[in-house]
């Protein structure tokens, strides 16, 4: 079971491969829209990589309710729990 | 990887000739924003399109489909006499029947081929590709001309943020014919018909107007899920298609996917990790989406600016309402 860190670190690689945003800008707190500036097909992507990387479905309805990175790793850490 | 699967003794086929047509006016996102609330930017970021052709009065969905056939036809060396079959892909002539395919013919002086329209919406040219392939290998037909032409400008509703930026007008046509060589390869395609409210006509023509106040149906779509279907699970029926036609994408000289939207083009070559030496169709950026015209617009654009030439081979994949979808490897005339 991977930890929290570890779910924020992967998540931040994909998000640096998509979207080109620095590794290190990616912290829990961050929004994706209005921290990071990924649009919303760019979070489509994360989130198919996402799933991908974690093993996990993340479906259309969720993706609206993962504002932040935080959401999104708590989102996966339940998934896969 | 798997090899053709082919039943043995046909003979095969390929494009003999590539025709466009496209509309005279061009349509700057400058031109589209107020009504959309948007800005040259947004669009540009969330699609790549910068410029769209739009269809006047008297560039119809005929009137197009027989410019782009008249080249397509000139540059294959075929005589009109000579069409046994016209399929024309098209969700936007608004004359529900005869089918227009008919009439092109007409024009065309192809009579008496036998000519129907094929509703497959975005995925349509290269349905009808794969028809026309099978009609030639089988000798139903010698040649066939495939026509995908839209004018969704009369079915885009231009205050809708989800589809008006995007939607355009233009027609494209091949000629397929026999070959000795295998130019159009097995198809892959489907559809998912779970899938079949996230690109509609809004209302169907009865409820429109059975309304107090009779409404136009336009088209409306869910951009992201259909991004998300289309990026992702599209670049596997396109690895199908390669795989089928026993092609790895090092060998691959083009890739000519639906112009969508270029951010789905981006995607899609990611997952099928194309090399940097495959030529990828960017047509979107300066026609816009035009549905079942989008492949054979690219594909003449790749010929006419010296971007691929005879004998290379081009993976062909169209994608759209359905949601239905088709792909090919294709050899260029």
């Amino acid at each position: 079971m991977a930890t929290t860190e570890e779910i924020r670190s992967s998540l931040a690689e994909i998000v640096n491969e998509v979207a080109g945003i620095p590794v290190s800008d990616v912290q829990l707190d961050k929004s994706f829209t209005d921290d990071l500036d990924v649009d919303s097909l760019s979070m489509v992507e994360v989130v198919v990589a996402a799933e991908e990387k974690f093993d996990v479905k993340i479906p259309d309805d969720e993706v609206k309710n993962l504002k932040t990175v935080g959401d999104a790793v708590a989102f996966i850490e339940r998934a896969s729990s | 990887m798997t090899r053709p699967q082919q039943p043995p003794g046909l003979r095969h086929s390929r494009i003999l000739g590539v025709g466009a047509y496209r509309p005279r006016r061009l349509v700057p996102n400058s031109e589209i924003v107020a009504a959309i609330d948007s800005t040259d930017e947004w669009i540009q970021t969330r699609s790549g399109i910068k410029t769209r052709r739009i269809a006047s009065d008297d560039e119809t969905v005929t009137s197009m489909s027989v410019a782009a056939c008249r080249t397509a036809l000139e540059r294959a060396g075929v005589s009109p006499y000579d069409i046994d079959c016209v399929i024309v892909a098209t969700v936007s002539h608004l004359l529900q029947t005869p089918a227009v395919a008919t009439l092109i013919a007409e024009e065309l002086g192809a009579t008496p081929a036998a000519a129907f329209d094929l509703s497959a919406a975005c995925a349509g040219f290269c349905y009808g590709m794969a028809l026309a392939s099978d009609m030639v290998r089988c000798g139903t037909a010698h040649n066939v001309l495939v026509i995908g032409v839209e004018k969704l400008s009369d079915i885009t509703d231009p205050t809708d943020r989800g589809t008006a930026f995007i939607f355009a007008d233009g027609a494209g046509a091949v000629v397929v014919g026999p070959s000795d060589t295998m130019g159009i390869s097995p198809v892959v395609w489907g559809s998912d018909g779970s899938k079949y409210d996230f690109i509609r006509q809004e209302v169907a023509w009865d409820d429109a107007f059975q309304r107090d106040e009779a409404t136009w149906p336009t088209l409306r779509m869910e951009g992201n899920p259909v991004f998300r279907w289309a990026s992702f699970e599209m670049a596997k029926v396109a690895k199908q298609a390669l795989d089928l036609a026993g092609v790895g994408v090092d060998e691959l000289d083009a890739f000519i996917p639906h112009q969508a939207n270029m951010r789905i083009t981006d995607a899609m070559a990611r997952s099928l990790k194309l090399p940097p030496s495959v030529v990828i169709a960017r047509d979107v950026a300066d026609q816009g989406n035009t549905s079942a015209a989008s492949v054979p617009l690219a594909l003449d654009r790749l010929i006419e600016d010296g971007q691929v030439s005879s004998g290379d081979r081009a993976l062909l994949i169209a994608f759209g309402a359905g949601l239905a979808y088709a792909s090919q490897v294709v050899t260029i005339p």
